[in-house]
């Protein structure tokens, strides 16, 4: 179990997707203008990933290793796609703000890598665990990027106001923003580890 | 004029990588030389415009006359582009030895490169509004798009690729080094990119 | 179960049953999507239209047609005096492509309020234009009676958005081309013209 409960966390914070391995930086700065966008691209990825890596790892023995490739990146590309129409159909704003991003998951590094080195080798239930670790550690980067963006650039959280008008730098919102407010958050995490050593 | 206008904002105004986020992880991961960059710059304008042209053939003559366009796209262009970069692969292989060692490591790299996913939908999904009133692309403007959209992505990484080398010169602090000192960079590049604000 | 060699058979076999089976599946969900994502865009429609409408005077009924292309709901009173429209308007001027409007608009030409349908603005800048501080200031006045539908820097009456004034000419020239087409057009719409 605990070695489950391993597989499960290591997304989070040890190997965070975002914050130490540097995949999928796109959606990260392009839909981290608000912490609700963040989230819900978090949370769109994370559904694609545990549902790929359970096809995957359920399929591992049936896909010959020369088209293993094509393989997954049919079975990711139609999980996004039920993630695309589900959110047009359901949650129709959310869905137009994060656009083009939403079918751009099939190429998002995280979602092949994570078959490609853990659900095409692991039983099903870790590969769960790890598509969940993972989906989730890149939620938490994203939904921290974004509330930090949004409070900066348009001083609330969440849609909550915090800071009066006058002190949102534009800035933070627009792209600049989301490349140096990345830097310094990766910086942080860097300077955290060196420490732990 | 129409063509122009197209190029224009695909290169400054709508950058690639500064105000559409498409490409990153290719940009980061590729920028450290100039040399590396001038040959990825190369293989995508290549793979870009090649991928957009064949993406829109698909959708236009096969995926809209059987009324897939509206769930198969993803998979069917996804497919496409993989299926493309192997081909270039082989084919350059063959007839130009040089330009396979020059592009050859870049190619694979290429399918996983949003950029291109992110082009070939856009093209076929968005109206856009070049010359007047707001239509979807024509196969033309479609490829000077893609065109514009890759000339843009080399050219922000060359010039990214020459202030890094410049950076590796320097002692930034501690946890700085690396990545957050380029991605920082990368952000004051995007604000001189800003400066192109309406232009077109 | 052992794992499948790489011979082309099983290649193939492998490659054409992922992608059939996910084919269908696709085909499935978009068949149980498809209403709901229709009826999403004929909601939205729907309920800018009602807020744009909105006033103090009890609506009759309302009757769909369209002035020169563009979609425009007429309100009717009961005794079948026009009220006022939604007219569905749009702008190509947009900093990142079209804006689409629904500009409710009394008899008088007074302009009653103003809803976005779609845009795609740059957030924090162009995308402020849903924001009641710019949107809501059109509120209440008339083209006819001296509101110059232009923005201040123009020499008109309409203050844009801070740092977007691309968007704020395009929302603006939007709001015109509606009032203009209606104010054109209403006298044929003056009496409900199919009224019990």
């Amino acid at each position: 179990m605990s070695n489950n409960l391993k597989t499960f966390t290591k997304g989070l914070i040890k190997e965070n997707p975002i914050l130490v391995l540097l995949l999928g930086c796109c959606p990260t700065l392009a839909t981290t203008t608000s912490a609700i966008n963040g989230m819900s691209m978090g949370l769109a990825t994370t559904f694609v990933l545990i549902m790929s890596n359970l096809v995957i790892s359920l399929l591992k023995n049936f896909i010959p290793d020369k088209v293993r490739i094509p393989c997954f990146i049919v079975v990711i590309a139609s999980f996004v796609t039920i993630v695309q129409l589900a959110m047009q159909a359901y949650v129709p704003d959310i869905y137009e703000t994060l656009g083009l991003f939403i079918p751009l998951i099939v190429v998002n590094c995280i979602v092949l890598g994570r078959a490609e080195a853990f659900a095409s080798k692991n039983p099903v239930w870790p590969s769960i665990l790890d598509g969940a670790g993972m989906g989730l550690g890149f939620t938490l980067a994203l939904t921290m990027l974004g509330c930090i963006r949004e409070l900066l650039g348009s001083g609330s959280v969440f849609g909550l106001h915090i800071l009066p008008e006058t002190a949102n730098i534009l800035v933070f919102i627009l792209p600049p923003g989301a490349f140096i407010c990345l830097g310094f958050l990766i910086a942080i995490v860097n300077r955290f580890k060196k420490e732990n050593h | 004029m129409k063509y122009l206008i197209i190029i224009l904002s695909t290169i400054l105004v709508n950058n690639v990588i500064f105000s559409q986020f498409l490409g990153i992880c290719p940009f980061l991961g590729t920028s450290k030389k100039t040399s590396t960059a001038l040959g990825m710059g190369a293989a995508v304008i290549f793979v870009l415009t090649l991928a957009t042209l064949v993406t829109w053939l698909t959708n236009r003559y096969i995926l809209m006359p059987l009324g897939l366009d509206k769930f198969m796209q993803t998979i069917a262009f996804i497919l496409i582009i993989a299926a493309l970069v192997q081909m270039v692969e082989i084919i350059l292989k063959k007839i130009s030895p040089s330009l396979y060692t020059a592009l050859g490591v870049f190619l694979p790299l290429i399918t996983t490169n949003c950029a291109v996913l992110g082009v070939s939908l856009t093209v076929v999904t968005k109206e856009f509004n070049y010359g007047g009133v707001a239509h979807m692309l024509s196969l033309g403007e479609s490829v000077v798009y893609a065109v514009g959209i890759a000339m843009g992505f080399a050219m922000a990484l060359i010039i990214f690729a020459g202030i890094r080398e410049h950076i590796d010169l320097m002692e930034p602090p501690k946890g700085m080094k690396g990545t957050p000192i380029a991605l920082i960079t990368a952000g004051i590049l995007a604000m001189a990119f800003m400066g192109f604000t309406g232009v077109v | 179960m052992a794992k499948k060699e790489s011979s082309l058979k099983n290649m193939l076999i492998a490659l054409l049953v992922i992608t059939a089976i996910s084919g269908g599946l696709l085909g499935l969900v978009y068949g149980m999507t498809k209403d709901a994502i229709a009826e999403v865009d004929l909601k939205k429609n729907q309920a800018a239209i009602e807020a744009v409408l909105k006033s103090d005077t009890p609506i009759e009924r309302i009757e769909e047609t369209a002035i020169d292309e563009l979609p425009c709901n007429l309100a009717y009173d009961a005794q079948g005096n026009m009220l006022g429209a939604a007219v569905k308007t749009y702008s190509n001027a947009g900093f990142n492509g079209r804006i689409e409007l629904m500009v409710g608009i009394l008899a008088d030409g007074t302009i009653n309020a103003v809803s976005v349908l779609s845009q795609n603005e740059t957030p924090g800048l162009g995308a402020n234009m849903v924001n009641p501080k710019f949107k809501d200031q059109f509120n209440g006045k008339n083209p006819n009676a001296g509101y110059n539908l232009k923005v201040t820097k123009d020499g008109g009456d309409v203050d844009a958005i801070t740092a977007a004034t691309i968007t704020s000419r395009a929302f603006t020239g939007a709001v015109k081309l509606a009032c203009d087409t209606f104010e054109a057009h209403k006298s044929e719409f003056m009496k409900g013209g199919n009224v019990q």
